[in-house]
């Protein structure tokens, strides 16, 4: 053989695999938080869900990083001078992905299905007047009265976000999950490659009209680099922190706090926080039967609170993982604030809440401490919360379950010998908490409040007050109202903030700081 | 024999049926609710309840039974409620990669365990047969996730010849496909090795003190001779059996595997289930697995008439 024909014989058997790390090179592997099961971020409050959402749809309107809403598919916005008119105009040229153009009509069928399961969507569909299409790039929203959060509300990247759809879609009950996952987002779902518990790909949407301003987290410009993102799941993170290392994944969202030692050390991985607000740890009472329904118990408690033993057990002794001390509010969100937090910042004492709790009237009920066992950081919290609690003389019956059956013991009303419960721990996302329209913790509405049923008619005035405050600043008084009486009425006690970091192969550059792991900007050095 | 196949055959239905009333009632009865872990915290008890009524869960038991039933008799499994995928589509998504990690584990114990258990009774009392027990002590004795990690560390990050996870199907290549197999089957086999070897062992034992074969040694048969073709098939009943109740070992060691090694396979299907109470998805999969061990036990019956003509049937 000569040489000519080796080099032309060598290039040959090289090529299929010069081509497949090509292929390889333009495909994104991510290992998400855990398994997509459902594909409606309407229908489904998962995070996953909303994360799912989050590059397939588009929004009206985009949170920037200091969490103010910008134009994202809408060109602009104006309201009339009574505050009751909001008239929003689309951008030239949006499409879906099979090709259609978006309109008015798929706006407005969206944000109607919408209204119907997310909380600030209720509220707007409580203030809503008519919503009607002018255009097929221009509709109005009417309300009965003015909501100046209306553009934060359309924009809001929390669970459940309001997802433009084609109309033939949004007009699927609200309570029904879709089928048709046709967005109009930077990237389209390949549902016909969907395997719900193993991997969702997607690819990258040629139509996309991206905006011409730089990416500011949910606002601005949404370049996509790569032509297909695959999100893997791997439910063990033994695995998945493998995976990562033997170059098998390029982005694992949720390291497990034991493993990151071993990641840090890895010389092509980098470990940093992205989600900016990530979550708010939550102690929660149920308000319907004792002790819990006796307010001067729940205020015994605060003494004992140590936030940082919290925090160290749900995520390690690394305190860039967490932040103490957290109010109600989510800390680095702009209505967090130090009203009364010294009640959680002073000193702390055991003896100070036994005294506390001798004097409250507590008569030694029993307290069911649900703790939802296949979830590491609610476990770590619940078992914190239990030992506090046995130390400072509560009778504590440790209840640990699976969170499917936890999510359905909390909704019982009963007594603690019915199968009712006293108390469990959890987190709310960041973002979800960082506002009173959507801080569930935070609401007083009674039977229909989040499980606990509190009673607080200050709370939900103050509440109401908030989607009409005309700017920041009444926002921000009114969040230090809401929190003095949170210490006063402790509908609960927030447990520090806990800010789990993401990891990911030195290759990948771009990543969005800010929330949820985001897919466009990203790129492969 | 004909008759017998098509009497057992035919016998599976009323087994079935029992277990997919026991299925059905035991998920029923089982705390958790599908409509409350969709609906989210945002959800007020009124959402909850739509969203039960919209998936028919408001229904009575025996109305939903009912209607189960009728639909599994016409093929039938139902939607996933929370992907809304048919059942049957989701199983045979997975299907393929846990038939083919049992095929490769049985394939693996089988041709290692036999020849050791043979050679441990041949060696009785040697080193090798207390080496080979000392194995089967470890193999029962160590979990399948832990040879799993340690597995992985070793041939996929310290050498890197393996990948650490995922599934190639067969059709893209036998090597690709046994790339990702080879230390999940070892890791499952781990077990089903250690069992099959110390009954191998035991029973060969018990052969190779019988008359015949001293009068084989007589007659001048050599020792491989004696041992797998006059021992090793008068030992085979009790060693089949084994194999046929060690399948169930390996649906239950499919769950962790699958998981530990992140294979898309009816095991971590399964788990995902029953953790977010997708009844359709439960009750479809355990009829599956029950049916596949009803076919197992047959086939291991028939397998005796194979090793002893003396079974008829």
């Amino acid at each position: 053989m000569d040489r000519r024909s080796l080099l032309t014989a060598s290039a040959v058997l090289a090529a299929p695999r010069i081509a497949s790390a090509q292929v390889a090179a333009r495909t994104l592997r991510f290992v998400p938080q855990s398994n997509l099961a459902s594909i409606d971020p309407v229908w489904s409050t998962a995070v996953i869900v909303r994360n799912h959402g989050l590059m397939i749809y588009d929004t009206l309107f985009g949170l920037d990083a200091a969490l103010q809403p910008r134009h994202q598919m809408a060109a602009g916005h104006e309201v009339s001078s009574d505050g009751l008119t909001w008239t929003i105009g689309l951008r030239e040229g949006l499409r879906f992905h099979d090709g259609a153009p978006v309109r008015s009509a798929d706006c407005i069928a969206s944000i109607n299905r919408w209204s119907k399961r997310d909380v600030l969507g209720q509220r707007l569909g409580t203030l809503l007047d008519e919503m009607r299409a002018e255009s097929d790039t221009r509709f109005t929203i009417r309300l009965k009265r003015p909501w100046a959060g209306l553009s934060w509300a359309l924009g809001k990247p929390s669970a459940n976000m309001c997802a433009i759809m084609p109309e033939r879609v949004a007009q699927t009950d609200p309570f029904t999950q879709i089928t048709d996952a046709t967005g109009s987002g930077p990237y389209s779902f390949r549902r016909d490659l969907f395997r719900p518990g193993d991997v969702a790909v997607y690819e990258r949407f040629a139509g996309y009209r991206s905006r011409e301003e730089p990416s500011d987290f949910l606002a601005g410009a949404k370049p996509v680099h790569f032509d297909r993102v695959e999100w893997r799941v791997m439910p063990d993170p033994a695995t998945a922190s493998a995976a990562l290392q033997n170059n098998e994944a390029d982005w694992w969202e949720t390291p497990l706090p034991d493993l990151l030692p071993v990641l840090r050390r890895h010389r092509e991985i980098i470990v940093e926080r992205v989600n900016a607000f990530g979550n708010l740890g939550v102690l929660r009472f149920n308000f319907l039967h004792p002790p819990f329904n006796n307010v001067a118990v729940r205020r015994a408690l605060l003494p004992a609170i140590d936030q940082r033993a919290f925090m160290d057990a749900a995520i390690g002794t690394d305190t860039a993982l967490s932040h103490v001390p957290a109010g109600c509010f989510t800390p680095g969100s702009p209505l967090a604030n130090d009203e009364g937090l010294s009640v959680l910042t002073g000193p702390r004492s055991l003896d100070a809440a036994k005294a506390a709790l001798a004097a409250s009237g507590y008569r030694g009920e029993r307290v069911a401490m649900m703790s939802a066992s296949d979830l590491p950081v609610l476990q770590n919290l619940s078992e914190v919360a239990a030992d506090m609690m046995r130390r400072i003389g509560f009778n504590v019956d440790f209840q640990a379950m699976d969170w499917g059956t936890q999510i359905q013991r909390r909704a019982s009303r009963n007594g603690v010998d019915q199968g009712g419960w006293s108390a469990f721990c959890t987190t709310w996302e960041g973002l979800d908490v960082s506002v009173p329209g959507s801080h569930q913790p935070l609401r007083g509405n009674g039977a229909n409040a989040w499980s606990g049923w509190p009673e607080s008619p200050r709370l939900e005035a103050l509440r109401d007050a908030w989607f009409e405050a005309p700017d920041i600043a009444a926002e921000q008084v009114i969040a230090r109202q809401m929190q003095a009486i949170a210490w006063d009425e402790v509908p609960f006690i927030p447990l520090g903030q806990v800010l789990p970091p993401q990891a990911y192969r030195r290759s990948i550059t771009g990543v969005v700081k800010g929330g949820p792991a985001l897919f466009w900007g990203v790129r492969r050095a | 024999m004909f008759a017998y196949v098509v009497r057992r055959v035919l016998a599976t239905i009323p087994v079935m049926g029992l277990v997919a009333l026991f299925v059905f009632s035991l998920l029923y009865l089982a705390p958790g609710d599908p409509a409350a872990v969709i609906a989210g915290d945002q959800a007020t008890p009124q959402d909850v309840e739509r969203i039960r009524a919209s998936l028919g869960l408001d229904r009575p038991y025996l109305v939903r039974f009912g209607e189960w039933f009728f639909r599994i008799l016409q093929g039938d499994l139902g939607l996933s409620i929370f992907t809304n995928l048919p059942v049957t589509t989701m199983i045979a998504q997975r299907i393929e990669p846990t038939l083919s990690l049992m095929i490769l584990t049985l394939i693996l114990a089988i041709s290692i365990a036999v020849p050791m258990g043979v050679i441990a009774a041949w060696k009785q009392g040697t080193l090798i047969d207390r080496a080979v027990m000392g194995f089967a002590v470890l193999g029962f004795s160590v979990p399948v996730f832990v040879v799993g990690y340690v597995l992985a560390y070793i041939f996929a990050l310290e050498l890197d010849w393996l990948p650490v996870q995922g599934y190639t199907p067969f059709a893209r290549g036998f090597v690709p496909w046994l790339q990702n197999l080879i230390l999940p089957a070892i890791a499952l086999g781990g077990v089903y090795i250690a069992l099959i070897a110390r009954i191998t062992r035991a029973t060969m034992l018990e052969v190779l003190q019988q008359d015949y074969i001293r009068t084989a040694r007589a007659k001048g048969a050599n020792q491989s001779s004696i041992l797998f073709l006059h021992a090793l098939k008068n030992a085979a009943v009790p060693i089949v059996t084994v194999i046929g109740i060690g399948i169930a070992l390996l649906i239950g060691g499919a769950v962790v595997t699958e998981s530990v090694f992140a294979i898309p396979g009816l095991g971590r299907l399964t788990v995902d289930a029953i953790l977010r109470r997708d009844y359709p998805v439960i009750q479809g999969v355990v009829l599956l697995f029950s049916f596949v061990y009803v076919l197992v036990n047959l086939a291991i019956d028939l397998a005796y008439t194979l090793f002893d003509p003396r079974i008829r049937y």
